[in-house]
């Protein structure tokens, strides 16, 4: 009973090879047969996203299987096996129980914290164990990783944090605004980073959303996307009493809106606090701006400084989740060391080595005192049945089976060996 | 009785004491586990406090806001009902951090006064009595709790604006709530304590056959009024918002306070509790 991973990711493959690799949802299964149809392999998993294709694998003969695995994955995607060992990496025994805890952790993501990894690795692991291509191994194991990053979301803070330019917009106009929901947005331009704040406020539950374009056509365009509405450029300082977010990215060589304008804004809007969101190199608000009571004011350097906060605290957390991690390996380490056969043997011969004595000790003292001859035929007895009652299981354990891991975890649980009375 | 009143006392304050360290604890490392033990410990703490105070009705006959240890334990009792309120309705982050560090000052204060029951002189002896010491006590504590959440807007904007979002950011509500928070908590204390001054005018023509004696606590009770006056009429005529009414209700709360514990430490007046509780 090894762990074996192969794979590859982000770290490993440049994204044509992992584009090459990724198993379509319709080839999972037959690729999961073919796989177990190899006969060192008795457990396989396999965990397929756009940023990482892994092989989880549960085999008897590590350097055979390995070999093996990075065979099928050549012929099933029919890739020359020497460019693809290049890309692909391996780890066993302890990394491989490391690496399975650190991507449903999250912490090998490509950006670290990101919480999809955990569903996408639950979803191939169900897919795998309703088509029992799992046992009491990877069962575990992955049973045991999903706790593990439950643990990590829990006890760190390490998916808090919004860490791109247009959810910090986000984040940061929920600390602004008690309830988005009655909140309106203006998109002044239009630009990638505009409009993803935009549509990034809109699922955070904005009320309404207007699009003041140079060209207004774009700008329906756009309001229609955003189920908006559009109005024209020369009009969006008026409407500006009206909406509280206001996303900028004009493309303009100077400032569209000055510190006198936002002041006379600010008048009308009877202080009512307004969120400038200048997305635009070079900035088309004065910063000065940011100086007025009630108006909040980021430039892209100020988003860019909150991510940087952000990735910064998510760094210490991650720390933090590294030592989780290690905890829960030594742990299944111990869990795994538990199911290997020469302990399961000791601990059986130790149990009925006690419970001999233990019987002799009361035979003896009923009989009293004995002749030399008797005490000993009483003993050879006792060891006889003892022997033979232990030989069968003991060879049992000793055979290399493919089920032997269920054979010792029975065998454990039957004669109790796991508990101390 | 099992308890006399003074274990009672002791032990509310041991309650408000630990959940003051857990609510500052919680500016540090903030969990759902650790909110939760700071209001079972100051609910614990209220439920003992609330006992007390019973208990000294029982044994004095009269509601126990009488002495300054009284009312300065009562000011407390109203701020963590006000709390209560408002944790229930708005669940504000680190609001307990910014209250209940009051809440002990304040029980610590009533622990070092003079505990004992007297008869209440015949003067005090009325209906308005009760009604009149409430309604002041509860408008305080709407005044102290725009205090807290006054605090909390000036950090949480000084955040937003310097756009250093370390710290507090994370865990501090948002600007509109607190702001809104304050104009809830100032309307209200100022509708009580304009109500406490009714009441104690009508209760002063009935009792001395006069409405206004130009004694300390009433003129001061006024300035206190005029001040909260000032902060709504700022805020609904002149558009004011945010950090300048925030900082107008940390100041408004600087003149309640003198008005509680200034007079009566260092003003002669007839609203002094029992006189000898101060030397």
């Amino acid at each position: 009973m090894n762990l074996l991973v192969i794979g590859l990711n982000h770290k490993t493959a440049d994204l044509e090879v992992r584009e090459n690799i990724a198993f379509a949802d319709d080839k999972l299964e037959p690729a999961l047969k073919d796989l177990l149809s190899i006969e060192y392999i008795h457990e396989a998993i396999i965990l397929s996203t756009c940023n990482r294709v892994e092989i989880y694998t549960n085999v008897d003969n590590q350097d055979r299987a390995e070999d093996a695995i990075k065979d099928f994955i050549s012929r099933f995607h029919c890739i020359d096996r020497v460019a693809l060992d290049r890309s692909l990496f391996v780890c066993k025994k302890d990394e491989a129980i490391q690496h399975i805890f650190r991507v449903a952790s999250s912490l090998d993501s490509m950006v670290v914290g990101e919480p999809q990894i955990l569903g996408q690795l639950k979803d191939a692991y169900e897919f795998a164990l309703n088509r029992k291509k799992t046992g009491i191994l990877l069962n575990k194991l992955l049973n045991k990783a999903i706790s593990v990053a439950k643990r990590v979301r829990t006890e760190t803070r390490i998916a808090e944090n919004a860490v791109s330019i247009s959810f910090a917009a986000v984040e940061l106009a929920r600390k602004i605004f008690d309830d988005l929901s009655t909140n309106t947005a203006m998109l002044l331009g239009a630009g990638e980073m505009a409009e993803l704040a935009a549509r990034h406020l809109i699922s955070a539950g904005i009320k309404s959303m207007r699009v003041a374009n140079r060209t207004y056509s774009r700008g329906l365009e756009l309001a229609g996307q955003f189920c908006g509405t559009a109005l024209r450029f020369e009009d969006f300082i008026n409407e500006m009493e009206y909406v509280d977010i206001v996303i900028c990215s004009t493309g303009a060589s100077s400032y569209v809106l000055t510190k006198t304008q936002v002041k006379d804004v600010m008048k009308l809007r009877k202080n009512r606090p307004i969120f400038l969101i200048d997305i635009s190199v070079p900035r088309n608000i004065d910063p000065l701006v940011n100086e007025l009571d009630n108006v909040y004011l980021y430039d892209v350097d100020d988003l860019q400084g909150v991510i940087e906060t952000n990735l910064e605290q998510r760094r210490a957390e991650a720390a933090k989740a590294e030592a989780i991690v290690k905890e829960e390996v030594a742990a299944f380490k111990s869990w795994m060391a538990s199911l290997d056969a020469v302990p399961t043997v000791i601990a059986l011969r130790e149990r009925a080595e006690a419970v001999r004595q233990e019987e002799l000790v009361k035979a003896f003292n009923k009989l009293g005192v004995v002749e030399a001859r008797t005490e000993q035929v009483i003993k050879t007895l006792a060891n006889n049945i003892v022997n033979k009652l232990l030989h069968p299981p003991t060879v049992s354990l000793r055979t290399e089976a493919a089920d032997k891991d269920v054979l010792i975890e029975l065998i454990r649980k039957i004669y109790r060996l796991d508990n101390d009375e | 009785m099992i308890f006399k009143p003074i274990y009672l006392f002791e032990l509310a304050i041991t309650f408000y004491f630990a959940s003051m360290i857990v609510s500052v604890t919680e500016i540090f490392r903030g969990t759902k586990t650790i909110s939760k033990l700071m209001i079972s410990f100051a609910a614990i703490g209220f439920a003992l406090h609330t006992s007390n105070m019973i208990a000294r009705y029982i044994s004095g006959g009269y509601l126990p806001i009488a002495s300054l240890h009284e009312a300065t334990a009562f000011f407390a009792w109203c701020i963590i009902l006000i709390f209560f309120f408002l944790e229930l309705r708005y669940q504000l982050g680190l609001l307990s951090s910014f209250v209940m560090p009051m809440v002990f000052a304040l029980m610590l204060l009533s622990s070092v006064l003079p505990r004992s029951i007297k008869p209440l002189p015949p003067l005090l002896q009325s209906s308005w009595f009760g009604v009149h010491i409430s309604l002041a006590f509860l408008g305080n504590a709407a005044f102290a709790m725009a205090f807290g959440v006054g605090i909390m807007y000036l950090i949480q904007e000084k955040h937003l604006k310097s756009k250093h979002l370390g710290g507090l950011f994370k865990r501090l509500p948002n600007i509109q709530v607190l702001d809104h928070l304050n104009y809830r908590l100032v309307s209200l204390g100022f509708s009580l304590l304009a109500l406490a001054v009714i009441t104690g005018a009508l209760w002063a023509q009935s009792a001395l056959g006069a409405y206004w004696r130009w004694d300390p606590k009433e003129v001061w009770s006024l300035i206190t009024l005029l001040v909260y006056a000032l902060i709504l009429h700022v805020r609904l005529n002149s558009g004011w918002r945010g950090r300048k009414v925030a900082i107008l209700s940390i100041i408004g709360f600087m003149v309640v306070l003198f008005t509680f514990l200034g007079v009566n430490f260092l003003l002669d007046s007839s609203h002094s509790f029992f006189r000898e509780d101060i030397k």
